[in-house]
């Protein structure tokens, strides 16, 4: 019943767009494709949907081979970035048009669906309006009714919501995951932020510059990114990254980090021979310190980022760009001083090339075992 | 660079104009202090851009008075009121180096060339362009433009104020902030008034000391970002301000509670007697509602509905009653679909709103 993209890849005009790509798309699913600009993530899609075909591979749909079966014979459904909408047809005609395309069903039974998903997408009093008539939240609504009256086999979506305001994105991002839900279509989600694939949870395949760099589910892969580039993209804010080493020092082995001190070597990395590594951190796990801890990183603030209900302190540690996130609001003088600490049990190891070597271990914990003073209760207090 | 005042400012689009609904600009006074940074932030129809157009003098308010440093400038042009603007999208000259581009606003003005020199040599090494100068506009970046576009902006010393109508629209989303930190930058070395327009709780935030929250024609509050998070005045910027927004949920009070779906939530005596009984909305945000462990006793109980892992932090969204109610977490505490979880809603926190409006 699966998907399949069996070393599926494309090359345009002599351009390489697609590094051969093998996924696996299982019915009932959402797959998250992210990365940033110009990753291969719409030049995949259209693979997908039979818009374009790969230059070699194959792709198998329920075992049958549909690598060169045209789109309109395939079941799919996509909706981009824009608002795509007949701009003379009403709503109800603009979400019917598919069904009345495919002339399958009679008249009654397109009506119960159109107001079926009318419904669901909070649509029911708009059908007799004109899409110039709805707002931008209205309008990707309305195109996402109809990619999904068809009740295609394969939703491809295409950074549907990067065009709202953060608001209209927040709300409609949470719809969406209901809307997926209990349905045996394979959905396809691009996007350029991590949030998102987080969120919507399922799998995700991380692109960069035409390549595959990792896929999974996407909690698994923030907690285990394979490389140094999967564990930038997959983390927002993106990762910290400490260059040192793991060598013997006084009363044991220890990390020394290029520019600071020598910490302790935490139980997780002891398996991990000498040598050179780049040390990983998460935004979150940096917290304001004193210049006696000893995982004090003296930082120079070059602005806190404040983003509603969280800040974003972007510091420079000697020459490395260095990010904390603190839940609350905080102000930060450009230029100021600060000292930022963490605790090793939470670094990650890459090797010289930049591989995982090893991960932190992920414990559970509960809410009355958050150590009194820094978090309680999983709520920080702004105060 | 001046203190701006806005007396009893309303603007309509309409002839005849008289249900508030049909104002674009519902009558609002404000003072704005000389060599502040502040920020307009609303959706897209909330009378924003309006108030914008009327502060540069491209509108006349339908009634009211704009004054700068208490001198009345309702009537006089944007030249006549030396506002600088920098737009969504660059307007530089591409034939022109980035040298004449900011020296453009100078030299219009007739201003001796020493002093054209000294000053566009200031600017540009605060928007990091001085050894741009020499270049032609026409094959810079996006971002290098928009530098260009704010550094007009800038050069001159005589400028009332510098509006800004969401300048990093065009800007590559791994680079806006260093241009957010570049315009705070700007703002601390030259204490010039900024005014800066944006539906981006973000951009705001970060960049202003003060932003004014607006929605459908109103000014709903004007604070600092800790008291637009900490205190939202109105319901509307408890939910726009924050990610996810704060949790709007009805109670009712009574001796001495808030029941919320039914539940039980003490309450401050402040409150109360702000607000002895009746129906309200109790407000609180994700970030400060606190969890017990299993089976423990707490205030009130939240069914799971679903979990958000969101790496540095879950998103625990459930029911309490009949009402959604999202909660920030640890990503280590384990949460299960369908569990009843114990939750404080530690009153310190809680915001009780009466049409809308904060009360407590």
């Amino acid at each position: 019943m699966s998907f399949v993209l069996n070393r599926v890849e494309s090359v345009l005009q002599s351009q390489r767009i697609l590094h051969p790509i093998d996924l696996i798309l299982q019915p009932g699913s959402i797959t998250t494709l992210l990365g940033p600009i110009r990753a291969g993530k719409t030049s995949l899609m259209r693979l997908m949907a039979g818009l374009d075909k790969p230059t070699a591979g194959r792709i198998i749909d329920n075992g049958q081979d549909v690598t060169s079966l045209d789109v309109r014979r395939r079941s799919v459904s996509m909706v981009y970035q824009q608002f795509i909408n007949y701009p003379n047809f009403t709503v109800y005609e603009n979400i019917v048009s598919p069904l009345v395309v495919s002339r399958r069903l009679d008249r009654k039974e397109r009506d119960r669906r159109v107001s079926e998903i009318a419904e669901r997408l909070g649509l029911t009093k708009l059908l007799k309006r004109l899409p110039a008539e709805l707002s931008g939240g209205q309008q990707q609504r309305c195109a996402l009714a109809r990619a999904m009256v068809k009740e295609s086999r394969l939703l491809l979506l295409d950074e549907p919501l990067v065009n709202l305001d953060y608001k209209l994105r927040e709300d409609l991002r949470a719809e969406m995951k209901s809307l997926f839900r209990g349905s045996d279509r394979i959905v396809v989600y691009a996007t350029t932020e991590p949030q998102e694939a987080m969120m919507l949870g399922g799998q995700t395949c991380v692109m960069r510059e035409g390549h595959k760099l990792q896929d999974g589910a996407a909690l698994d892969v923030y907690r285990q990114p394979a490389d140094l580039q999967t564990a930038a993209l997959i983390s927002d804010p993106a990762m910290n990254f400490l260059p040192g080493s793991i060598a013997p020092a006084t009363g044991g082995r220890g990390i020394s980090l290029d520019g600071g001190g020598v910490l302790p070597l935490p139980a997780d990395l002891e398996g991990l021979p000498d040598g050179r590594y780049t040390f990983g951190l998460h935004a979150a796990h940096l917290r304001l310190g004193r210049n006696d801890d000893a995982t004090a990183l003296p930082v120079v603030i070059e602005l806190a980022e404040i983003n509603g209900s969280a800040t974003l302190l972007h510091g420079r540690h000697h020459d490395r760009p260095l990010l904390m996130q603190m839940t609350g609001i905080y102000e930060a003088a450009i230029g100021a001083s600060a000292v930022l600490a963490f605790d090793p049990i939470n670094l990650y190891a890459f090797d010289a090339r930049g591989s995982l070597a090893r991960a932190p271990r992920f414990t559970t914990m509960l809410p009355s075992q958050v150590p009194v003073g820094e978090v309680r209760h999983g709520a920080h207090s702004a105060a | 660079m001046a203190r701006i005042q806005l007396r009893d400012i309303a603007h309509s689009y309409r002839p005849d104009p008289n249900r508030p609904e049909d104002y674009a600009l519902r009558p609002l006074d404000l003072v704005w202090e000389d060599g502040g940074a502040y920020a307009l932030l609303g959706p897209s129809g909330s009378g924003k851009s309006t108030l914008l157009n009327i502060l540069s003098g491209l509108v006349r308010p339908s009634s009211g008075q704009l004054l700068f440093d208490g001198v009345e400038v309702t009537d006089r042009n944007t030249r006549e009121r030396n506002i600088a603007q920098v737009f969504q999208f660059p307007v530089i000259y591409d034939t022109m180096t980035v040298f004449g581009n900011l020296a453009f606003p100078l030299r219009n003005r007739g201003v001796p060339r020493g002093v054209i020199r000294e000053r566009v040599e200031k600017v540009a090494a605060i928007l990091d362009l001085s050894n741009e100068l020499g270049r032609r506009a026409s094959g810079l970046t996006a971002d290098a433009k928009q530098r260009i576009s704010m550094g007009r902006g800038l050069v001159r010393t005589d400028v009332a104020a510098i509006l800004f109508d969401e300048p990093l629209t065009v800007i590559d989303p791994a680079l806006k902030w260093q241009l957010r930190r570049k315009l705070k930058q700007i703002h601390n070395e030259l204490k010039v008034t900024l005014i800066y327009v944006t539906h981006d709780q973000t951009e705001a935030l970060t960049f202003a000391d003060h932003v004014v929250v607006m929605e459908n024609g109103e000014v709903l509050q004007q604070g600092s970002p800790q008291e637009l998070f900490e205190h939202p005045a109105h319901v509307f910027v408890g939910d726009f301000i924050g990610s996810p927004g704060m949790n709007l949920l009805p109670c009712i009070l009574q001796d001495h509670v808030a029941l919320v779906g039914g539940q039980p939530v003490t309450l401050s005596a402040h409150a109360l007697d702000a607000h002895p009984n009746g129906a309200l909305i109790l407000g609180i945000r994700p970030e400060f509602i606190e969890l017990a462990d299993p089976g423990e006793a707490a205030q009130v109980t939240v069914t799971v509905t679903d979990i958000e892992p969101l790496g540095g932090h879950q998103l625990i969204r459930g029911r309490l009653g009949e009402h959604e109610i999202a909660i920030k977490a640890l990503p280590e505490i384990l949460v299960q679909i369908g569990e009843t979880l114990p939750v404080w809603l530690p009153h310190a926190w809680i915001r009780l709103y009466s049409d809308g409006r904060l009360v407590n």
